[in-house]
């Protein structure tokens, strides 16, 4: 995706994930600056389904063909799904990192961690 | 670290910023890392040309009637072997055969020799050749400010640079005097892809008409990260990573650039290693499965990691490591520990990748 976007029905962790709140489940993935930075991203190992995510704590890595970095849980909980797909193909998280590049999907154990989190406009002046 | 306001940068940096280069500091300087991708510039560099700048490598004359002499005492080839107009891959060594650097010298038609270093080693290297230089009657000159150099490589990088030169381009391992898209040049056929092409000598002041000409030609933009990439596919050493001080050219298996009959700094220990077999030894490898190996990671049972990356023409994860001796041959099953996760891995031949001969 070649034009920075950032949806305004996300919550943002300061670490450059986003996270899409529906009840107590939601989903996780990295921002656009987060995949800019990165550069191509080549490789990315979904995590195992059942195992439990911390706020703040990194739960994956997403790995460049030069460097490697952390993906940290914006929210606390356990994992019900993952996007197998990004095993195969990697870069659909440069390509839509909103949308076929999401990482996990959670069940959230304490859905009040949201308030901690950014806005969109929180988010981006943070980037500025 | 330096701060940015003290790295130096090569004449062509308003290109790079005009391409839309993202800028890294490397060895001291401000330098192209990637512009449209490393897998779109690796492609071009495999499948059709890419110029890198690699304006940051040193370059060491060594002029006077002594000049063969001097070099054979510092450098491991057998420097009287290149002739004229010719180049030769070699190592300096310390007296107990630890790498200084790997280095390219050229024969020059009047009888100097041009030196290209890397640059994180330019200074020291330059040091300890005029410090060596006292016994011989040598003139030993840093260079370094004298030239651009550009690399144009892949299938149609001699097409490209041929087109815009005033005369036949020189054979592989050598290199000869050309006007290139009018700048004066010294054209070498020599890389660190893999790939057919040249590297270009020039006069900083023309090196944006030439880096415009190649660009209008084809070639495409190429950055350091994209050159790492190619170079680690073929089984290049990058010192740093996979040669340094404390290891020996032997162990790194570059026994074939070392000529120890010629009494080089260093050739004792490196024939006593010879003889004596190393301890470890470097080895390509690939990653059998999931998994990028990266500089640094352990190998389970002994030994590390030096250079790994993905490999984009591979599209898996390949590297060079430094293994116990009896664990070096292909075929040879190998674990990595890749920051807690141990990936399997198989020793292989060089070069990891071979182009199709029927494509």
């Amino acid at each position: 995706m070649a034009e920075a976007s950032y949806p305004e029905d996300l919550l943002y962790h300061p670490e450059h994930d986003w996270a899409r709140v529906e009840g107590q489940d939601a989903t996780f993935g990295i921002t656009w600056y987060a995949q800019d930075q990165l550069g191509e991203v080549v490789f990315f190992e979904p995590p195992d389904v059942g195992s439990t995510v911390t706020k703040d704590e990194p739960y994956a890595e997403v790995e460049s063909v030069k460097a490697v970095s952390d993906v940290f849980a914006p929210l606390s909980g356990e994992i019900v799904a993952v996007n197998e797909a990004l095993g195969e193909n990697p870069e659909q998280i440069n390509d839509d990192p909103y949308g076929d590049g999401w990482m996990v999907r959670i069940k959230l154990s304490d859905p009040s961690e949201r308030d901690g989190l950014l806005s969109v406009d929180a988010y981006t002046s943070s980037l500025e | 670290m330096p701060g940015a306001e003290t790295l130096n940068r090569t004449p062509l940096f308003a290109r790079h910023e005009e391409a839309g280069a993202k800028l890294v500091p490397f060895a001291g300087w401000e330098m192209p890392v990637q512009y449209a991708g490393i897998g779109a510039e690796h492609r071009a560099v495999r499948e059709h040309a890419g110029v890198f700048d690699v304006s940051h490598m040193g370059e060491v004359e060594t002029r006077g009637p002594q000049a063969q002499a001097f070099l054979q005492h510092v450098l491991s080839n057998e420097i009287r072997r290149i002739p004229e107009g010719g180049a030769q891959y070699g190592l300096l060594c310390r007296e107990d055969g630890g790498v200084l650097d790997d280095l390219f010298t050229y024969r020059l038609a009047d009888g100097t020799y041009l030196t290209v270093t890397n640059a994180a080693n330019h200074a020291r290297d330059t040091a300890w050749l005029q410090e060596h230089a006292g016994e011989f009657d040598v003139d030993v000159l840093d260079v370094a400010d004298r030239f651009a150099m550009l690399a144009v490589q892949g299938p149609a990088a001699r097409a490209i640079v041929s087109a815009l030169a005033d005369g036949v381009l020189p054979s592989r391992m050598h290199a000869c005097e050309r006007d290139v898209a009018g700048v004066p040049a010294l054209v070498a056929g020599t890389g660190y892809t893999g790939e057919d092409g040249v590297e270009l000598l020039l006069d900083p002041g023309g090196a944006e008409a030439v880096w415009d000409a190649l660009l209008a030609a084809g070639a495409a933009p190429a950055g350091l990260a994209a050159r790492d990439t190619l170079r680690l596919e073929v089984c290049f050493h990058l010192y740093g990573n996979d040669l340094m001080e404390e290891r020996g050219p032997i162990e790194a298996g570059l026994g074939w650039a070392c000529k120890e009959d010629t009494g080089f700094i260093g050739a004792e220990a490196v024939r006593a290693a010879r003889t004596a077999g190393p301890v470890e030894r470097l080895v390509p490898f690939v990653i059998d499965g999931p998994g990028i190996p990266r500089q640094g990671n352990p190998v389970v049972g002994g030994g590390e990691v030096t250079s790994g990356t993905m490999s984009p023409s591979l599209g898996v994860g390949i590297g060079m490591a430094y293994v116990p001796a009896e664990r070096a041959e292909p075929g040879t099953r190998l674990q990595i520990d890749v920051r807690g996760k141990v990936r399997d891995a198989i020793v292989k031949e060089k070069p990891l990748y071979r182009k199709d001969p029927n494509p």
